[in-house]
């Protein structure tokens, strides 16, 4: 990249250090070491959905099911936790059930060809549908007494700093070095990039791409773990609330190209950090819910428009009915 | 004949195993499984609960209905162009939310309202199509956003005038007759419904515009270098479902006359689902509107059944998942394996029995020589694949070859040949009519008239269609030899029904009776089915006495006689019925007598194969066409027999060195011209002891024929 032109990365950090610099000037109490700390924290949940999402997306693929699977999965373990099983056994069962989701998604996407975006958009629906028909009994699930423990994840400090904070480095830590150092990382990003082309050079592109589901539902799930510790509840509403727009806007902002094998861990931190300081600057404005709904759908579109010129789809590439 | 033997034909004569691939060719069979869903969904909640069909309970779905078949409808415009639009839902609630807002607080009068209303709707789909159509994003995020800035733009609009609404009255009949009336006693909103849909497919199957709309979902890139404004198209699809999801909203508004924050929310879902389940493609290309209907009728039974069923708690939403995940699975591997499994199943053999094949050797009448050794080539290397020979009054000699072409060989001494005329298909049999002109059956194309002036004129290429066929059987595929009645009526065989002309070897792998002989009567032009079910007719020759002739059936290797007139009118009765070989054309010999050209030879192993119907099919699946195993269709003969059946002579050409490969021979003037479906030349045989002065045409007209053709 020469110096002339900038990235989509360094585009949309620079627009966020100038809203930083914005609210900051405009709004008493914003650049308070509390609110950032606060920011940071109320964002790494976005953060860690925005990596599970990116991962897919590196890979040519799309994850709609992903805040309902992490809703359903997590409520799930707490209704079990709440009807006397022991705390680690419920994790473990319900980490298996998301995972196992996350390999039927990877299936459907990869052995029976559905596009991804309908095969994970009716997986939305279903296992939402499923949940609360088969698993649960109520909308919101509250924290059991025996599920104490966890708490300390969404609501404890490590030297001052909040829990999350440290699991939303990690879990980026963790993607870029999968995304980087690992064999399976790059044949995801060369799946991404180009499938048959991978696939003709020896890349088992199916697996890889049900690798990236189940991956996906595999940190979604801690994310999930992380958003019941932080408000002591988990509702089953997120599933079919906008939320994983959101984390679509996080990944796409941060430079992420929806046509694949661009971007890495560095875009997704650079989405969240202008998505979070957008919406914390929203809050502090007292901008109405239906309007800050106005206001990142728009700013979603532009994000895609962006990204479809910065990254025309490749007309050799593009199958027909790739919507 | 043994036991299992009688089993297996049986089977196969009760069992129309061919059915299934030709209902597979069928474009109805896109309909057909919707169409059995929806049979199945109402069967199956009609039992479940009861008077869930009931006048009172169909009056209130069916007002549902027509809102939601709206939607689907919507949806399916744009679908069939190759894009999706999920903001369908949030639009039909914004229609309704402005069209309540407009009539209760803003006061307008009802025309004006339906008409802002839908424009409001035809707004949010101009956005979408400048976004998808003309900037090209991506049609599933986009409309995904805008479902979501819609929805929250409802949002405000409810938040704003829900309560002045509520408190308001409407003064008009017009706008409660919209919401409980109807017509006829059907409700309004499917009178709209239904004019809609009848619209929506003669503008998709009937007018230009639907035409570019297809060609745009079938192939953009393909429609785009034709010249089709591919961008401006699809704009107007999104256009076209923001209108009709806001005129579904108007609907609901004038039902329920208010306004509620769940309004329309999941619907995109729904309507996904009915559009798939009713066989519109995801990606374009295919879609209907009656596709949309069928679709929309399932999903509305399943939505409303499970709610009457007392199934709550997220209990349609897992539905509605899995089955949208299931009709999506299906129309992904049903459009990807349609051809694969057609090509899979489409041949299918059945029993035959052919009787013992007669000795070859010693004093058979069949007994090999070596007479054709004396064959002379015309033409060699000069014409391809002459299937037919004919000779005119002048001598001259007439063949067909592989591409298209009636080529004429020159008298006397044959040397030059000329393009005599160019008729596209494949010329197989001819025949001289008494007026001298050619009259030739072409594979592909039909029964054609060529003067001797080169005017190329169709005589027919269509028949009666068979009630019960299933394949539309009127269209000629593979006419293959000819012969004239005295009266002039013509009589041609029709090879099969089920073979386009490049496959015709594959017909014996089923040996089923695919055939025909249909007369073409020129004095009133009509064309009608003589015979069916004929294994593969090929030689016709009308006979001597002008009241019957002999066809041949390839791979029953029999030569039969048909009455057209007389006592005997109408019987069929086998002359040969078991040849060594595999017959073709039939042809007059001078002396009263017929020639018959043998193609190929039996084999014992094919003969057996043919008692081994489940084997040929597993053959047919399993293995690639070039490994099937094939009738012998390299070796023949030529052989003479009388109209008892007698063989009189059979000439071989041992070794195939004269002549390999015949499939007719046609004497004239003390010569034996010879002609062959993948051979190089013409064969010319010297007979012995013959009336050197006989030719066809004078056999079948008498002298004036071959006068009247010379200048």
């Amino acid at each position: 990249m020469g110096m002339g032109r900038l990235s989509q990365e360094q585009i949309v950090f620079g627009l966020a250090l100038l809203l930083c610099v914005g609210f900051a000037l405009a709004l008493p109490g914003f650049l308070t070491t509390n609110n950032v700390l606060n920011l940071v924290r109320s964002v790494s949940i976005l953060g860690i959905l925005g990596v599970a999402m990116g991962l897919v997306v590196i890979g040519r693929g799309i994850d709609l099911s992903l805040v309902a699977l992490m809703a359903v999965s997590v409520a799930w373990a707490l209704h079990m936790v709440g009807t006397g099983m022991p705390l680690p056994q419920a994790l473990i069962i319900a980490l298996a059930f998301s995972l196992f989701i996350g390999a039927v998604n990877g299936w459907l996407v990869a052995y029976v060809e559905i596009p991804a975006i309908f095969a994970t958009l009716a997986m939305g629906t279903l296992i939402y549908g499923f949940g609360r028909y088969f698993l649960l009994d109520l909308d919101v699930v509250y924290m059991p007494e025996a599920a104490r423990h966890i708490l300390w994840l969404g609501q404890g400090t490590l030297f001052g700093v909040p829990v999350p904070i440290f699991l939303f480095a990690a879990v980026c830590l963790g993607g870029h070095l999968f995304l980087r150092y690992a064999k399976s990382g790059r044949y995801l990003r060369a799946v991404g990039d180009n499938m048959l082309a991978a696939r003709i050079t020896g890349v088992p592109a199916r697996p890889v791409v049900v690798l990236q589901y189940v991956l996906s539902s595999l940190i979604g799930f801690m994310a999930g773990i992380v958003t019941a510790a932080s408000v002591a509840s988990m509702n089953t509403r997120l599933a079919i609330s906008t939320y994983v727009y959101d984390v679509i806007l996080v990944v796409v902002l941060g430079g992420i190209g929806l046509s694949g094998g661009r971007g890495g861990i560095r875009n997704v931190i650079v989405g969240t950090l202008l998505i979070g300081v957008l919406l914390n600057g929203m809050t502090i404005l007292d901008i109405q819910y239906t309007v800050q709904n106005v206001i990142k759908g728009a700013i979603l579109l532009t994000a895609i428009v962006i990204d479809t010129i910065l990254n025309p789809r490749d007309e050799q590439t593009a199958q027909q009915g790739d919507i | 004949m043994a036991v299992s033997d009688t089993l297996v034909r049986w089977r196969y004569r009760l069992v129309p195993d061919h059915l299934l691939g030709e209902i597979l060719t069928k474009r109805w069979v896109d309909n057909a499984i919707p169409v059995l869903i929806l049979v199945i969904v109402v069967a199956v909640f009609g039992s479940l609960i009861p008077d869930f069909f009931g006048a009172a309970s169909i009056a209130n779905l069916m007002r549902q209905w027509g809102e939601f078949a709206l939607i689907v409808l919507a949806l399916m415009i744009v679908m069939v162009a190759g894009g999706i639009d999920l903001s369908v839902g949030s639009t039909f609630a914004l229609g309704n939310i402005v069209a309540l807002a407009l009539l209760s607080v803003g006061e307008w009068p009802v025309w004006a309202v339906v008409a802002a209303t839908l424009a409001c709707g035809a707004a949010v789909g101009l956005v979408n199509g400048l976004l998808v159509g003309y900037l090209r994003l991506r049609a599933f995020l986009t409309t995904l956003v805008t479902l979501i800035i819609v929805r929250a733009v409802v949002d405000m609009l409810l938040l704003k005038y829900s309560v002045a609404i509520a408190g308001s009255f409407v003064d008009s009949d017009l706008w409660y007759w919209f919401g409980e009336g109807g017509i006829l006693g059907v409700p309004f909103s499917v009178v709209v419904i239904a004019v809609l849909a009848i619209a929506t497919h003669l503008v998709l199957s009937r007018t230009r515009a639907g035409w570019h709309v297809l060609a745009v979902g079938g192939s953009r890139r393909s429609a785009h270098n034709v010249g089709i404004p591919v961008r401006r198209v699809i704009c107007m699809t999104y256009v076209a479902s923001g209108t009709l999801a806001a005129l579904a909203g108007v609907l609901l508004a004038s039902r329920l006359g208010g306004a509620g924050a769940d309004t329309g929310v999941g619907l995109e879902i729904a309507a996904l689902t009915a559009a798939v389940l009713g066989g519109n493609s995801l990606g374009g290309g295919r879609g209907s509107a009656a596709k949309a209907i069928i679709g929309s009728i399932t999903v509305m039974i399943m939505v409303n059944g499970l709610v009457r069923l007392g199934v709550v708690r997220g209990g349609s939403s897992l539905m509605l998942g899995l089955v949208l995940l299931a009709a999506v699975a299906i129309d992904v591997r049903w459009l990807k394996n349609r051809l694969k499994f057609l090509n899979k199943v489409y041949v299918s053999p059945t029993y035959a029995e052919l009787p013992a094949a007669p000795s070859t050797e010693g004093a058979s009448p069949y007994a090999l020589n070596d007479r054709l050794r004396s064959v002379e080539a015309i033409g060699l290397d000069r014409i391809d694949g002459p299937e037919d020979v004919i000779l005119d009054g002048d001598d001259n000699i007439y063949v067909g070859n592989r591409t298209g072409d009636i080529v004429r060989f020159l008298a006397p001494d044959y040397a030059r040949q000329e393009v005599f005329a160019h008729v596209g298909g494949r010329p197989l049999g001819m025949a001289f009519a008494k007026d001298g002109a050619l009259l030739v059956c072409i594979g592909g194309m039909g029964l054609y008239r060529v003067g001797m002036d080169r005017s190329i004129e169709k005589l027919t290429d269509e028949t009666n269609r068979s009630w019960f066929s299933i394949i539309d059987d009127s269209r000629l595929r593979l006419a293959d030899d000819l012969d004239i009645a005295p009266d002039g009526r013509v009589f041609f065989s029709e090879a099969t029904i089920r073979y386009e002309m490049h496959e015709w070897p594959v017909d014996c792998l089923e040996s089923r009776g695919n055939g025909r002989i249909i007369c073409f009567d020129p004095n009133t032009g009509t064309t009608r089915t003589v015979l069916k079910n004929l294994v593969f007719p090929n030689g016709i020759c009308v006979m001597h006495d002008g009241q019957s002739f002999l066809f041949a059936e390839t791979w029953t290797c029999r030569v039969s006689r048909y009455w057209f007139e007389g006592p005997k009118k109408g019987t069929v009765e086998p002359v040969i019925a078991d040849l060594p070989g595999y017959p073709d054309n039939i042809n007059r010999a001078s002396d009263g007598t017929y020639w018959l050209a043998l193609v190929g030879m039996r084999t014992p192993a094919f003969d057996l194969a043919l008692k081994m119907p489940g084997f040929r099919k597993r053959m047919a699946r399993r293995i690639a066409p070039d490994e099937w195993m094939y009738p012998n269709i390299n070796t023949g003969c030529v052989l003479r027999f009388d109209e008892a059946g007698r063989i009189i002579e059979t000439l071989w050409d041992l070794g195939g060195e004269s002549h390999p490969m015949i499939t007719s021979m046609r004497e004239h003037k003390g010569h034996l011209y010879i002609g062959g479906i993948l051979n190089n030349r013409v064969g010319r045989l010297t007979l012995e002891g013959v009336d050197t002065s006989w030719t066809g045409q004078a056999s079948y007209w008498g002298g004036q024929s071959s006068d009247g053709a010379k200048p």
